[in-house]
């Protein structure tokens, strides 16, 4: 029975689909936990409201966002020193998320159940999101206006929002202004010296030169005065107003408009409401520069360099890989030789990135780009302009990484054009270029781009490398701008990946950055999901195109 | 062996003489093989062939499997230089010229003789891309000139009233027989002088295959045709001489109708008459 049962292939049958299955399960759990995770980070929670009191002490208030629980049994509790009452049979704590770091010292707090006299969600308390010092818990009180009062108890709450909103706008002004106008002057400004260093360098430095470059830096300067008189006006208005709040220990701070992001009462907030919030607070995630040590804040300074930086490698490797795999294939003796380069390459395929991030920094870095700016840069010395890891040399090294794929596939590809067609071409007179060019290349693309969605599969999660060549943790500038000449190769970057690492491990307050690193992590399989989808439909265009293959 | 190599010097081309006086004019020769040995590595696939193919006539190479009658038509465009390891001796004169000369261009050679597969193989292209790639290569980019050679060439392949709605498709929607018209399109729409034609109708139907050899018929008054083929009545059909290969040699060449009703060889004999091959 049992073994007419083996027999028949049905358990065989079963484990493959188990196999199947599984992976199907462990595939589908972590996305699920990231989205899970990293969704739900942008929702406004309930701030709720205790009345704490342990054993012994006076009973104290606590403000905060209810964040995780934890259930432990009661042995165990005993053993790491809690007292435990005969009847008890677990210890539940609770972490809460109670803010106002610059005057307790801590975001977090453990507290346990049984000391929770009462708890609840009063309408007036209020969250403040500041670009210091993290969420501020507690009440709104009054709003001052160059430290007098304007409004107080029941009113505070609309002229405060009126406020924010006004120096926000400021804010946006102030940021355009810095990055955008006096980020510009200053470039200009660095190009002149550096071009004053250059003409020097050269011997070519004379009055005529010396003056038109005084003229032109005084013409940059007569522009930086303006915008400073106009900077600090506006800093001057921005600061102008604060708001004044409780504490939860019963404590009156002052908190300065300029550095609010934004207040909400979430007690208060309707469903239609969060969901704006919610909205609102995931654009910021997609489209802002990230603050507090990249805790809060958006990061899209991170998804621009991770694209950029694999648009750059795509743009680098292909070329690199089809013409690597034309000459293996179509032009260079078949023999020994060759077979021992298709060794080679595979087994590159195979070898640890961190190992091209060192070559990468090794070669690259310090010998290739040292080179340039001895070359072509002496005047920004000892500034190093290409002889620092950047995005230039990024890519290059993650197009090393993944050359190995797209000469593989590209081989791959190019092996499977039948050689009628190329007898065809070639019988109408065409040479061998003209072949490749016009018939055997444009057949063999879908296998091109196969190749190139692996290598972007590959780079776009790559961390190990990056972190020698080019990725840092904060960058002031995107390596894309309005400054001629518009791309900076010579630019650091952000990458997610590394955010992520950065975010989740590196930064002080590990505790409110997780929520983040899961959103990091999900943004991170978007961005790679995107890329390969748009590199797919490219491929099935191009199939279908060319679809002489399986006739 | 010894006895088949003494007949292969002694081929009797008083047939082709014959001919020339029965039909009164004169045959001007278009293609001669002098000599020709090929070699794939150390293996002798072409011994010592010796042959004159007339201008504006069709020639049919018949024999058995592997016998080397397509080698020896891949010899006429030199596509056996794309075979790794091969070594060709003698000469093969197009218009008295040696095509195997260092100074041939091959490229322009093979715009001279065009040449049909066994299976169709039309590019994955449009059908106007396909009977204009040979012109494209040439650098005619000039609209109005390509599209009166795409219609010329598609009449002259006996497609164009089946196609000329649809330029723009892809060539592979169309069907074996009219691919292989197609290919046959694109081959003269850069006008050679010799077409070579290598078991065109193989991989067809009938009816496919009965329109090729009409069209083979039409084409021999402007071309040089050399057709290779298994099937012998197709050859009886369609050429005007007929060469039977054996073994890599060159058995007997004549007039069609004299090679099949009265065959010289006893080789050739058993093999038109089915006793082999």
């Amino acid at each position: 029975m049992i073994k007419a049962w083996f027999k028949s292939g049905t358990p065989w049958v079963w484990l493959n689909a188990a196999a199947v299955s599984t992976c199907l399960i462990m595939v589908v759990g972590v996305l699920g936990l990231i989205v899970v995770r990293g969704v739900g980070h942008f929702w406004p929670a309930q701030v709720v409201q205790f009345s704490y009191q342990e054993p012994g002490g006076a009973v104290q208030t606590i403000i905060g966002e209810h964040v995780d629980s934890s259930i432990t049994p009661a042995a165990m509790a005993k053993s790491t020193g809690y007292i435990m009452a005969d009847d008890e049979d677990t210890l539940v704590q609770y972490l809460i998320k109670t803010g106002n770091r610059d005057i307790t010292g801590a975001d977090f707090r453990w507290i346990l159940e049984r000391n929770i006299q009462q708890q609840q969600t009063p309408a007036e308390l209020m969250v403040v999101e500041r670009r210091e010092w993290g969420n501020f818990y507690g009440q709104l009180l009054a709003v001052k206006e160059s430290g007098k009062i304007i409004a107080e108890g029941d009113q505070a709450w609309p002229v405060a929002q009126a406020r924010i909103d006004q120096a926000l706008a400021i804010f946006k002004e102030i940021a355009h202004l810095e990055k955008k106008e006096v980020g510009a002057i200053n470039y200009s400004l660095e190009q002149l010296r550096l071009e004053q260093k250059r003409l020097q360098l050269n011997n070519r430095w004379d009055a005529a030169a010396e003056q038109r470059l005084a003229a032109e830096k005084a013409e940059l300067e007569i522009d930086y005065n303006k915008y400073q008189t106009q900077l600090s006006e506006l800093y001057r208005q921005i600061r102008r107003d604060s708001l004044v709040a409780k504490t939860e220990g019963g404590k009156e701070i002052e908190i300065p408009v300029a550095k609010v992001v934004r207040v909400f009462q979430p007690n208060t907030m309707s469903r239609f409401d969060k969901v704006w919030h919610y909205g609102v607070k995931l654009v910021e995630f997609l489209t802002d520069d990230p603050r507090e040590a990249n805790t809060e804040g958006g990061i899209f300074p991170a998804i621009f360099g991770t694209v950029m930086m694999v648009i750059m490698m795509s743009i680098i490797v292909t070329p690199f890989g089809v013409i690597a795999a034309v000459y293996l294939r179509e032009y260079a003796k078949q023999g020994f030789i060759t077979r021992l380069i298709r060794i080679a390459v595979n087994n590159l395929a195979g070898v640890p990135s961190i190992v091209y991030g060192v070559f990468g920094l090794g070669f690259f870095v310090y010998i290739l780009g040292g080179n340039i700016d001895q070359l072509f840069f002496p005047e920004a010395a000892p500034a190093p302009v290409y002889g620092t890891p950047g995005l230039l040399w990024a890519s290059i090294t993650l197009a090393l990484l993944t050359l190995p794929v797209v000469i593989v596939s590209t081989e791959e590809g190019l092996a499977r054009i039948p050689k009628s067609i190329r007898e065809g071409s070639l019988a109408l007179g065409a040479t061998k270029l003209e072949t490749l060019w016009l018939t055997v290349l444009p057949m063999a693309s879908p296998a091109m781009m196969t190749g190139l969605i692996l290598a972007v599969a590959r780079a776009a999660g790559e961390v190990a490398p990056l972190m020698l060549v080019g990725v840092v943790k904060m960058a002031p500038t995107l390596p894309l701008d309005g400054n001629y000449p518009f791309l900076h190769l010579d630019r650091k970057f952000m990458h997610l990946g590394f955010h992520i690492y950065d975010v989740g491990f590196q930064s002080p307050n590990v505790e409110a950055a997780r929520p983040l690193v899961y959103a990091t992590s999900l943004l991170l399989v978007l961005v790679i999901v995107g890329l390969n989808l748009s590199a797919i439909l490219i491929r099935n265009h191009l199939r279908e195109k060319y679809r002489a293959l399986e006739g | 062996m010894t006895d088949q190599h003494v007949r292969t010097h002694a081929i009797d081309v008083s047939s082709v003489l014959r001919d020339q006086k029965k039909t009164g004019e004169p045959n001007e020769t278009c293609i001669k093989v002098e000599n020709l040995n090929l070699f794939y590595a150390e293996k002798q696939a072409l011994h010592n062939v010796n042959m004159e193919m007339p201008k504006k006539k069709v020639t049919a190479y018949i024999g058995p499997s592997g016998c080397g009658k397509s080698t020896l038509l891949r010899c006429i465009n030199r596509m056996n230089d794309l075979v790794d390891k091969v070594t060709i001796e003698g000469k093969v004169l197009l218009d008295d010229e040696n095509i195997y000369d260092k100074s041939v261009n091959v490229a322009a050679l093979r715009r001279r003789v065009g040449m049909v597969f066994q299976k169709p193989n039309p590019f994955p292209k449009s059908i106007f891309e396909n009977v204009t790639y040979g012109l494209r290569i040439q650098g005619i980019n000039d609209k109005r000139v390509l599209e009166e050679t795409v219609e010329n060439a598609l009449r002259g392949a006996a497609l164009w009233d089946e196609v000329k709605d649809r330029l723009n498709d892809n060539a592979l929607g169309l069907s074996g027989g009219q691919q292989q018209r197609l290919v046959i399109a694109r081959a003269i729409a850069i006008e050679p002088e010799v077409l070579l034609l290598d078991e065109p109708a193989s991989a067809l139907d009938p009816i496919s295959t009965l329109k090729i050899e009409e069209l083979i018929n039409e084409l021999k008054e402007k071309y040089t045709i050399v057709i290779v083929t298994h099937n012998m009545q197709q050859a009886a059909r369609v050429s005007d001489y007929t060469a039977f290969m054996y073994m890599g040699e060159l058995i007997e060449m004549g007039t069609t109708s004299e090679l099949f009703t009265n065959p010289q060889k006893k080789q050739t004999e058993d093999y038109i008459t089915g006793r082999y091959g």
